[in-house]
């Protein structure tokens, strides 16, 4: 039973990530990703680490995902980029050579334990203790044994969360540099929606 | 490892067999007609009291008092030509429906739906000789489920919108999305103060520990009483913006963007939106019902009607919401985008988190044995200043940036 779910998972996994890789269209590699993200959360499930599962579903498909089709929708997926042209010269061939070389770090590592995939297993006590609820585990290890990882984690979103919204902020005197721009003549749609901008601006 | 699924609840402990599948089956097949049923039921309640509300009638043709209207218009829904725009993107457009109302199904999976839980009963019902809880699952991530599941509704409303491949769709699926990722802070913050409260996350332990003996013998013991009401007016609020009802309908708000991100859809497509959005009243009622009102536990009902009382407190309690959604969406106007953003962001998230740490603060006083009085009292002072500070700081700066012109409305 357990392997029938763990090869229906991986399947759904894989199924999506080279839906991911291999879309046209970025909103359906976006839906690609949420698919393998389910597959995750379901081997999740069956390693009996319900917890996480229910995370990876509300912060991953629910949030982040959500933020991905966002910014697809509002720049516009209409746009093809021209792909004869490299924007850094002998930018494929870096990354063919990245992309084996990524490859070959885990094959490698794997040889190298002896084909064993996950290595000795930790004896920092099994999660899927069934006697120990997951959540309280993890309350427990987090709480604990990995308070200072936590706490410096929580830090560090809290610093990027600052350092975004000082980025958007506008400078207080905003409104004195906006100077009214002359409205230009509006030949195609893209002149006529940058002067809708301008002209937007300029009221504000 | 799978084994600790099947504990989940006691009709699995002897092994599965026929009996145990049937049964469960079984239950599928009730929760979803109940749903269907009740989704039926809520279109016409709505329209019933929204007439009165206005002194019209209502639907009075079909059936008696009119009961039979909404079949009626899901037949038609079905007959229907099903329109597929032309510059829709297909496979989004056939797929956003059934995303938008799969998830509003499944919220309901994690309602009990009776049994009793009096006396440390553990809600327990025994259908043809097997034990077995009365909902669908019991998780132990039962609350996360109702998080996570609605937090999948959103990808139905935003691909319907983005697919449509008109303006007015995506507009709306646009203001939908931020307007559902907004206020699910808020929701979640609201269930960390019930969660602390009550100690687990399954929505069973939740109810059997709210049909404990509450304060003086006689006022229930209620999470919304434990917790101080302002978590449950918060979730209240959230679940209505979560749910895109009014007053935070802008998202199909008819005089701005036509019929909002189902503009485009026609036919049964149409009829699925249509559904999930009645449906999210009654399992939104559900959930705060069994989340703060102690769901399906309360006195036994007398003599032969005994083993129906769970069901009996549960539908009286969501009906009671029910008629609150109702009420709400026929008297309250539609708020202001801005409006929208900063009642989410300034006012719910921050008196929330405050909240929490005063609640935080409580339980950490009892365990180390302070004086009652001086936390409430240094609590409030901090918290309550804290808050108010933040508060009027925030509209402050609000009121200025939008004197300025510098917002968008």
């Amino acid at each position: 039973m357990e392997t029938f779910v763990f090869f229906v998972a991986a399947a759904i996994c894989l199924a999506g990530a080279l839906g991911v890789v291999l879309s046209k269209n970025p909103v359906h590699s976006a839906l690609s990703l949420v698919g393998t993200l389910f597959g995750v959360a379901v081997l999740f499930v069956a390693q009996n680490a319900n917890f996480l599962a229910a995370v990876q579903v509300i912060i991953y498909a629910g949030a982040i995902v959500v933020l991905f089709l966002f910014v697809i929708m509002l720049l516009g997926v209409d746009r093809a980029e021209n792909l004869s042209v490299d924007p850094l010269v002998g930018q494929r061939a870096a990354a063919i050579v990245a992309g084996v070389a990524i490859f070959a770090l885990p094959v490698a590592a794997l040889a190298t334990t002896g084909w064993d995939a996950t290595g000795a297993i930790a004896n920092l006590g099994s999660v899927s203790d069934s006697a120990v609820p997951d959540v309280e585990g993890i309350g427990r290890v987090l709480f604990t044994r990995y308070i200072f990882a936590l706490e410096i984690t929580s830090i560090l979103l809290a610093i990027a969360v600052v350092g975004a919204v000082m980025l958007a902020k506008k400078s207080p005197k905003a409104a004195d540099m906006i100077v009214d721009l002359p409205a230009r003549p509006t030949s195609t749609d893209a002149d006529a929606a940058s002067a809708d901008a301008t002209s937007e601006e300029g009221t504000a | 490892m799978i084994g600790a699924i099947y504990a989940l609840d006691p009709l699995y402990l002897d092994g599965v067999g026929l009996a145990e599948v049937l049964i469960t089956l079984g239950k599928v097949l009730v929760t979803f007609l109940i749903l269907l049923l009740s989704v039926l039921f809520m279109v016409w309640f709505e329209r019933k009291v929204i007439a009165d509300m206005q002194n019209r009638v209502g639907p009075n043709r079909a059936g008696p008092f009119g009961l039979l209207q909404t079949l009626a218009d899901g037949l038609k829904l079905i007959v229907k030509e099903d329109l597929i725009p032309n510059r829709s993107r297909r496979f989004v457009f056939a797929l956003a429906p059934f995303l938008s109302v799969i998830p509003a199904f499944l919220v309901f999976a994690v309602v009990p739906l009776g049994g009793t839980f009096s006396e440390g009963d553990p809600g327990i019902v025994t259908i043809a000789g097997h034990e077995t809880f009365a909902q669908l699952a019991d998780p132990p991530i039962g609350v996360l489920w109702i998080l996570a599941v609605s937090s999948i509704g959103v990808y139905g409303v935003m691909l319907a919108g983005w697919s449509s491949g008109s303006k007015y769709p995506l507009l709306g699926s646009v203001r939908a999305t931020a307007q559902m990722v907004s206020y699910e802070a808020a929701m979640g913050l609201s269930i960390a103060t019930l969660i602390m409260t009550t100690g687990s996350l399954s929505t069973r332990t939740m109810v059997s520990v709210q049909a404990g003996e509450g304060f003086a013998g006689f006022v229930p013991n209620w999470n919304v009483i434990l917790t101080g009401i302002v978590p449950f007016a918060i979730f209240f609020i959230a679940a209505l913006a979560e749910t895109n009802r009014p007053p935070f309908d802008l998202v199909e708000a008819e005089q701005e963007l036509v019929g909002g991100f189902h503009t485009e859809y026609s036919s049964i497509r149409f009829g699925m939106f249509f559904v999930a959005e009645f449906m999210h009243p009654v399992t939104m009622s559900a959930v705060i019902v069994t989340l703060w009102f102690g769901g399906p536990a309360g006195p036994l009902l007398p003599g032969f009607l005994e083993p129906v009382s769970g069901v009996f407190w549960l539908v009286a309690k969501v009906f009671v919401f029910l008629y609150i959604f109702v009420l709400i969406r026929g008297t309250l106007p539609r708020f202001r985008y801005d409006q929208l953003m900063d009642l989410g962001w300034k006012v719910l998230i921050p008196l929330q988190l405050g909240w929490l740490l005063l609640l935080a603060a409580l339980n950490v006083g009892r365990d180390e044995g302070w004086n009652y009085a001086v936390v409430i009292g240094i609590g409030f002072f901090v918290v309550g200043g804290a808050t108010f500070f933040l508060l009027s700081r925030a509209s402050e700066v609000s009121r200025q940036r939008r004197e300025l012109g510098e917002v968008d409305a």
